[in-house]
């Protein structure tokens, strides 16, 4: 087995379950920030929140009670869900007084 | 170049880690390592050294503190003993896992059941799995050249593990012995500085340590362990000829005395060796052909050339100063009748379990050891390998 | 500056998605509420106990923090945080780091009230320069819900089980924010997520950037182990603090301070009934578990007012 890269060069997303353990990173460090953020759990939800912008009047109150970090502001803007992390537990559909957001079921 | 003086084996690790002027060191009391924090906070509390000590409240959280400071990016230090080794179980673990290179001065004592606050190796040899390389020292000297290499040898690239280094408890440890240290820049320039790749507080990048490893990860994470404990082996003796450049003094896996002709042979590790060399002084002189081989590393064990170094020897002793309650021997000898296993002609090999709690052994018990090897190389007989000498019988000593 | 959302909710993300916690996780919203907390320009390294935020946000190779990470024990995110700060007054010192770093721990309530107590309390003596933040769900979570120290009175969890004899957890919630405001730190606060979270972003806000070592106890509400749609979050936590089951208070420099009084303090069962691991406390016969429990948080209350006085 010939190391293409040095240990500390590794990518969270060069890794995977066919690695061998020359190409893994030594311990299990990660030498980057965010690298979740390739994991798609948006397949998770059986529930999911639409956006209906015109609705919204950007009080962002919905922001900090996502758990998934799946609401992006963007220069004073509510943007709509990032629906690949975002797993559909409805808080912010309930947190929203303007009733910007409804909750249905995936697929319905 | 170095200064002639005495000291005892405590003063003498504490004086090295003065002289490799740690980072940080997380540390908790518990006799008989006690005095290397002691010393060690006067050195901090009179800024002779550039330490944060970190005087925990549990040796856990020593061991805690050691490994979170060295993934920081710092070259964290501990010292302990017996239970207080034992209550850090869990985190030696996890430094070798995160192949974190912290140094640990340690006092070996037997660990408790009962409280027993004396020398036997129960608490490394228990440690003996942990990853973690292990050095063992017969003399104070030891004791402070073992410490200094243990630092280029654990930080070495290739082999990024945590190091302990043993004495043993009150023999070693309290006992002022005639001593040659280095100057602080020699050490300073042996040690160098520690520069790992990545660090938490790396300005760069960040870096994350100790993750939930699944199983489609974990097996590939301890092959790269247990290939590093392999690399440990050639730096080990490397930073050893460094070492010997520097000082003249030799250091290589184990220490072989009177091996060249010698027909039966010890292996023992730590203090006893001084002891048991002179019983083969004294055989010598009455002419008869026996050995002795101190074991410096347990961990890398270095088989193959503890087994080639054997493989004259008729029958060979094995003196284990720790019990493993496996019903057939002592850790030590487990694996030294390993490593014979290859040999063509092995030697039979029988085992000692000694010195418990701080029961003496004496210079005439390992006479008694080398007339019974003869006995069993004359006889092909080992009879009995699993033996303990040292302690009580009802009909008087075996 | 007076609090803004808006401009709160306009920072860089430092806790991701992707991560592995369960939908609707009050765990989550409490780090992304910290985390928010520290100014941009100021780097962190964040410690973990073992627990459901450390297994779900750092699952090998994918971690959901932007910052640096360290995980080591269950029963050590205090001396670990301790660890990584005094390498980093030393590295400061000699000037091998330049930028500034926070450190800040988080662990469950099993990780902070039990198993990790001991570190905690020592890293917290020794005065290190770290905040310690624990999501506090009232059970060992990670595991399937057993009963900590910090599991109310009655609650069904799965070493209390609500039997016919014994009626889930027979002792009352232990009060870990009195006891770390006892270690006489400089800045203790208790928090949940109410409404635009200016409660907690200040206090989060405090712990981060006063200097020694701070305690931020949040309670973090759990659908799956307290038993409710996970949905209901807020409508919980609000519940929490009318009770007054959670007050919102802090202490700082040994200074009590109440920073919610709620306008009409409703009766426990308001809150109680909301959630499954309550639910037996509602059978006919049962009303004498309700009582004790009203009798405790107006005991406690009271307790409270007085030292908030």
């Amino acid at each position: 087995m010939t190391m293409t890269k040095k240990a500390n060069e590794i990518k969270a997303s060069e890794i995977n379950e066919s690695t061998p353990w020359q190409e893994m990173t030594i311990g299990g460090e990660i030498y980057e920030g965010g690298t979740s953020a390739l994991v798609n759990t948006g397949e998770w939800r059986t529930m999911i929140p639409i956006f209906h912008e015109e609705k919204c009047n950007h009080c962002m109150l919905c922001v900090p009670f996502c758990p998934d970090s799946s609401i992006p502001v963007e220069n004073g803007k509510r943007k709509d869900f990032d629906l690949m992390h975002c797993k559909g537990c409805g808080i912010c559909f309930k947190v929203c007084a303007h009733k910007a957001i409804s909750y249905e079921k995936v697929g319905a | 170049m170095g200064k002639k003086t005495r000291l005892s084996g405590n003063e003498a690790i504490a004086y090295a880690m003065k002289q490799i002027n740690p980072d940080v060191m997380g540390a908790f009391p518990i006799t008989p390592s006690t005095e290397i924090p002691q010393y060690f906070a006067s050195y901090v509390a009179n800024g002779e050294v550039d330490t944060e000590f970190v005087a925990v409240e549990s040796e856990h959280s020593a061991m805690s503190t050691c490994y979170a400071a060295q993934a920081a990016g710092g070259r964290a230090v501990t010292a302990t003993s017996s239970a207080g080794m034992a209550l850090m179980w869990e985190m030696l673990y996890v430094t070798s896992s995160a192949r974190l290179p912290v140094t640990m001065a340690l006092v070996n004592r037997a660990l408790t059941g009962p409280i027993n606050i004396n020398n036997d190796h129960s608490d490394s040899m228990g440690a003996r799995d942990s990853g973690w390389i292990q050095l063992y020292s017969e003399t104070n000297q030891e004791a402070y050249d073992n410490y200094i290499q243990a630092i280029p040898i654990g930080e070495n690239g290739k082999v990024r593990l945590p190091v302990m280094v043993c004495q043993d408890g009150f023999i070693t440890s309290h006992a002022v012995e005639n001593i040659e240290l280095l100057d602080d820049e020699e050490v300073k320039k042996f040690v160098g500085e520690y520069k790992p790749e990545n660090y938490l507080l790396k300005k760069e990048n960040p870096l994350a340590v100790g993750p939930y490893d699944i199983s489609n990860y974990y097996m590939e994470h301890k092959k790269q362990q247990a290939e590093a404990m392999k690399n440990a082996k050639a730096v080990i003796l490397s930073i050893a000829k460094k070492f010997e450049q520097l000082t003249g003094r030799k250091y290589g896996f184990f220490e072989s005395y009177q091996m060249e002709d010698a027909e039966t042979a010890l292996v023992i590790i730590g203090s006893s060796a001084g002891t048991a060399k002179e019983a083969v002084r004294r055989l010598r002189q009455a002419g008869k052909k026996v050995g002795l081989i101190k074991l410096r590393v347990f961990r890398p064990f270095p088989a193959e050339e503890l087994a080639a170094e054997m493989s004259g020897v008729k029958a060979v002793a094995v003196m284990d100063k720790a019990e493993g309650f496996s019903a057939c021997g002592g850790p030590l000898f487990a694996e030294v009748r390993s490593a014979l296993y290859d040999v063509k002609n092995r030697p039979f090999a029988i085992n000692y379990v000694y010195g418990l709690g701080g029961r003496d052994i004496c210079v005439e018990h390992f006479e008694m050891i080398y007339d019974n090897l003869f006995e069993i190389a004359k006889t092909g007989n080992p009879g009995e390998v699993y033996r303990h000498i040292g302690q009580r019988e009802q009909e008087g000593d075996k | 500056m007076a609090y803004s959302l808006k401009q709160q909710v306009e920072k860089p993300e430092r806790f991701v998605g992707g991560h592995r916690l369960c939908a609707g996780c009050g765990a989550a919203i409490t780090v992304r509420g910290v985390m928010r907390a520290l100014k941009p320009e100021d780097k962190a390294v964040v410690v973990n106990a073992t627990g459901c935020l450390e297994v779900s946000s750092f699952l090998y190779p994918y971690t959901a923090w932007e910052d640096s990470y360290i995980h080591s024990a269950f029963e050590n995110a205090g001396a670990t945080a301790g660890g990584v700060e005094a390498a980093y007054r030393v590295l400061k010192k000699k000037g091998k780091v330049n930028e500034t770093f926070k450190f800040i721990a988080f662990g469950g309530d099993g990780g902070t009230y039990d198993i990790g107590f001991q570190s905690l309390s020592g890293a917290m003596e020794r005065g290190h320069d770290i905040v310690y933040v624990c999501y506090d769900n009232e059970a060992y979570m990670n595991t399937g819900v057993q009963r900590s120290s910090s599991t109310p009175r009655f609650a069904d969890a799965t070493t209390t089980p609500a039997g016919s004899i014994i009626p889930g957890k027979p002792q009352n919630k232990k009060d870990l924010t009195a006891i770390m405001a006892a270690h006489g730190i400089p800045y203790v606060a208790q928090t949940t997520f109410l409404g635009n979270f200016k409660d907690f972003h200040e206090k989060a806000e405090k712990a981060i950037y006063t200097e020694g070592p701070t305690f931020l106890n949040v309670m973090s509400p759990c659908p799956r182990g307290w038993r409710y749609e996970t949905e209901d979050i807020a409508e919980i936590c609000k519940l929490a603090v009318d009770t007054c089951v959670w007050p919102l208070f802090e202490v700082v420099d040994g200074v009590w301070k109440l920073n919610y009084e709620p306008r009409k303090k409703l009766p426990v069962e308001e809150y109680l009934k909301k959630q499954g691991r309550f639910r037996h406390m509602f059978n006919p016969g049962s009303e004498w578990m309700i009582e004790e429990v009203q009798k405790h948080v107006d005991k406690k209350w009271e307790a409270l007012l007085n030292k908030c006085k």
